[in-house]
């Protein structure tokens, strides 16, 4: 049991973490942040495996990874 | 204690007076007519001091830059053209607040122009010289021992006010060898400075910049140093008047030209004539205070090894009282004694 | 549930000014938990450049110098040498480090200073939008050079890394990338090697880091981790070099 915590706002919507999950559980969310921008959404129900191959990617340091 | 005497010339002074005032990190690149002053530091460093021959004067100013930053007492030399390749480097220390000496034995310019004695670089000295609104403290010694004194002032200066302050001598000071009388007293070594760089160990890092991008932070931050140098102007005059009380011709010339303006005057005085000297000693600060003068005969002779740098900054503090003459060679040549006391004889 | 991966001590909890996708937030992240882990915080005196990692300092929680272009290792030089006790390292991108700094580098690198450099190469000055750098790629179009760069006019991609690896006194030279998450674990661990070796006074440590920048490639996000994979590795191969 793993999850993944992104901090939205800090989020610039770069999407490299959607790119590199390897279960596909992150999103481009709907919403827009208060920069304005479409930001980075966790699915909890998909599995996550705790890999923080996202964390690690992610420029902005945006995601807590939790095991 | 008897206070040692020995021979040495304007340059190893310089180097000498550094060491005394604890300067413990020097970078240089060699110039002449300043490289005594490299090789001395080279010998004499002491072991626990860092002695660097860098690869170019920007790197040279930059590992001064560094080591100030760390805390240590700095120094640089060169000569004119090498000043000039430094300047982004002393705009940069000026804009960090650090505390640095930086000793330039000018040469003859433009360009490569000779290693022929001059005083040239007046104006890049005293404006600031690089980009920005800043200063210097100038500080031009005129004998070999008053370029050893001037030295251990000018880390305390540095210090003091956080600014890089600047030993402005010419070839001849710099070549010229003359007894110095070392002073006895172990000079304290580097002070405790809160905002150097040594780890953030039990405080919140040190941070060393000079780059304000927030909208009015720039702003704030030049009136901050303004304010600092408009304390230097009050507090770091200085300067050596010579028969200011009955002075009817007053010469006005430092460093080198000042010691050949002292042998004129004392020629024409013993031959009756009324004749005086102001010798600034900072030339930034400029003083002010020795040309405030009520009598409106007084002439003033400004004798420069350049074409009339210094020039400006004695009008400015004349303001129009009095009647002004120049006088002034460069590109090797120097005023003579015969050049003056011909001058002086027109004025007079 | 325990908290596996967080942002470390060395590294502000604040946003960075950097564009979406750039890779000098990686690089720093990189460089401050290497700085936890090896337990020198508060022993550390980085030197920011100047370029988009201007003010670095702003990022790290540590004491930092900002240096005039290029001129970060004169200025690291002087620290080290006044504080041969503490960790000092530069971070500097291409243009500083491989252009206007060259000299700075190359003599720092051969008089074997005890420091530790990261060297971003993005193939681009980012900051001043987008011009030609030393190690623009063949045929990259940029804003100085319109066609793309030409040999012929503009010369090769400088491969300081190469070059520096040449000198005596250099002890560790490797490139790494920022195009995957494997990628960049390995850049950790040669970022890490470049420190230790400075604690343990082994000499001049640079690591080369092969760094996006979206914005100034014209790409997104990750069609730049992807040029850097298959395109700019075939030019700057990676792996330990010295």
């Amino acid at each position: 049991m793993a999850k993944i915590v992104i901090n939205q706002q800090r989020c610039k919507g770069c999407f490299l973490c959607v790119n590199f999950c390897p279960k596909g559980l992150i999103k481009k969310s709907r919403k827009l942040n208060k920069r304005g921008l479409n930001f980075a959404e966790f699915d909890p129900s998909g599995g996550c495996i705790g890999c923080a191959m996202c964390a690690v990617i992610c420029p902005d340091c945006c995601i807590e990874v939790y095991k | 204690m008897e206070k040692k005497k020995i021979l040495i010339s304007g340059n190893e002074a310089i180097a000498e007076g550094a060491l005394q005032a604890g300067c413990t990190f020097y970078a240089g690149y060699p110039i002449t007519p300043q490289n005594e002053l490299i090789a001395y530091m080279a010998k004499h460093m002491p072991k626990k001091g860092v002695f660097i021959q860098a690869e170019s004067e920007p790197a040279a100013i930059n590992m001064v830059y560094g080591a100030a930053a760390a805390g240590a007492r700095s120094m640089t030399s060169s000569s004119s053209p090498g000043i000039s390749l430094m300047q982004e480097g002393i705009s940069y220390i000026a804009g960090s607040r650090l505390p640095a000496v930086i000793v330039n034995i000018m040469r003859g310019g433009p360009g490569l122009g000779n290693i022929a004695p001059a005083q040239s670089d007046y104006f890049q000295a005293t404006r600031g010289g690089g980009h920005g609104d800043y200063h210097l403290i100038v500080l031009a010694p005129g004998s070999v021992q008053e370029a050893y004194d001037l030295t251990q002032t000018s880390f305390d200066l540095a210090d003091k006010y956080r600014v890089p302050v600047m030993i402005l001598g010419d070839g001849i000071l710099g070549q010229m060898m003359e007894p110095v009388r070392l002073s006895a007293k172990k000079i304290k070594a580097n002070t405790f400075k809160g905002w150097a760089l040594t780890g953030c160990q039990g405080r919140k890092p040190n941070i060393v910049k000079s780059f304000f991008l927030r909208e009015g932070a720039l702003e704030e931050f030049n009136l901050k140093l303004q304010k600092n140098y408009e304390l230097i102007r009050k507090k770091e005059e200085r300067y050596e008047g010579l028969f200011l009380s009955d002075a009817k011709v007053i010469l006005v010339a430092y460093g080198t030209m000042a010691r050949i303006a002292k042998s004129v005057i004392s020629q024409l005085r013993s031959a009756g004539k009324k004749v005086g000297l102001i010798r600034p000693i900072s030339l930034w600060p400029f003083p002010q205070e020795p040309f405030n003068l009520k009598n409106k005969k007084i002439k003033y002779l400004v004798v420069e090894m350049s074409y009339g740098q210094m020039l400006e900054d004695v009008k400015l503090a004349v303001c129009g009282r009095q009647r002004i003459e120049f006088l002034g060679r460069s590109g090797g040549g120097v005023p003579s004694q015969e050049e003056m006391i011909n001058k002086i004889k027109k004025i007079l | 549930m325990e908290k596996i991966f967080f942002r470390a001590e060395s590294l502000y909890d604040v946003s960075t000014h950097y564009c979406p996708g750039c890779g000098h937030g990686i690089a720093h992240r990189l460089v401050a938990e290497v700085i936890d882990e090896l337990g020198v915080r508060e022993k550390t005196i980085g030197i920011a450049p100047v370029g988009c990692a201007v003010v670095a300092y702003d990022y790290w929680n540590f004491d930092c110098s900002e240096a005039a272009h290029g001129r970060a290792l004169a200025v690291a030089t002087a620290i080290k040498r006044v504080h041969p006790q503490n960790v000092v390292f530069t971070y500097q991108g291409d243009g500083d480090l491989a252009a206007i700094g060259t000299n700075e580098t190359i003599h720092a690198a051969n008089r074997g200073e005890n420091l530790t450099v990261v060297f971003i190469n993005n193939a681009v000055y980012g900051m001043t939008g987008g011009q030609m750098a030393p190690t623009t790629l063949l045929g990259q179009k940029t804003s100085t050079s319109i066609e793309g760069r030409q040999k012929e006019k503009h010369g090769y991609p400088l491969k300081i890394s190469e070059m520096l690896a040449l000198l005596p006194g250099v002890t560790y030279v490797e490139r790494v990338s920022l195009q995957s998450p494997q990628e960049v674990l390995k850049a950790k661990r040669a970022i890490k090697q470049a420190f230790e070796n400075q604690i343990n006074n082994l000499g001049f440590s640079l690591v080369e880091v092969l760094s996006p920048c979206p914005t100034y490639w014209g790409q997104s996000p990750k069609e730049a981790l992807d040029w850097i994979r298959d395109v700019m590795q075939k030019e700057f191969p990676l792996g330990r070099i010295k």
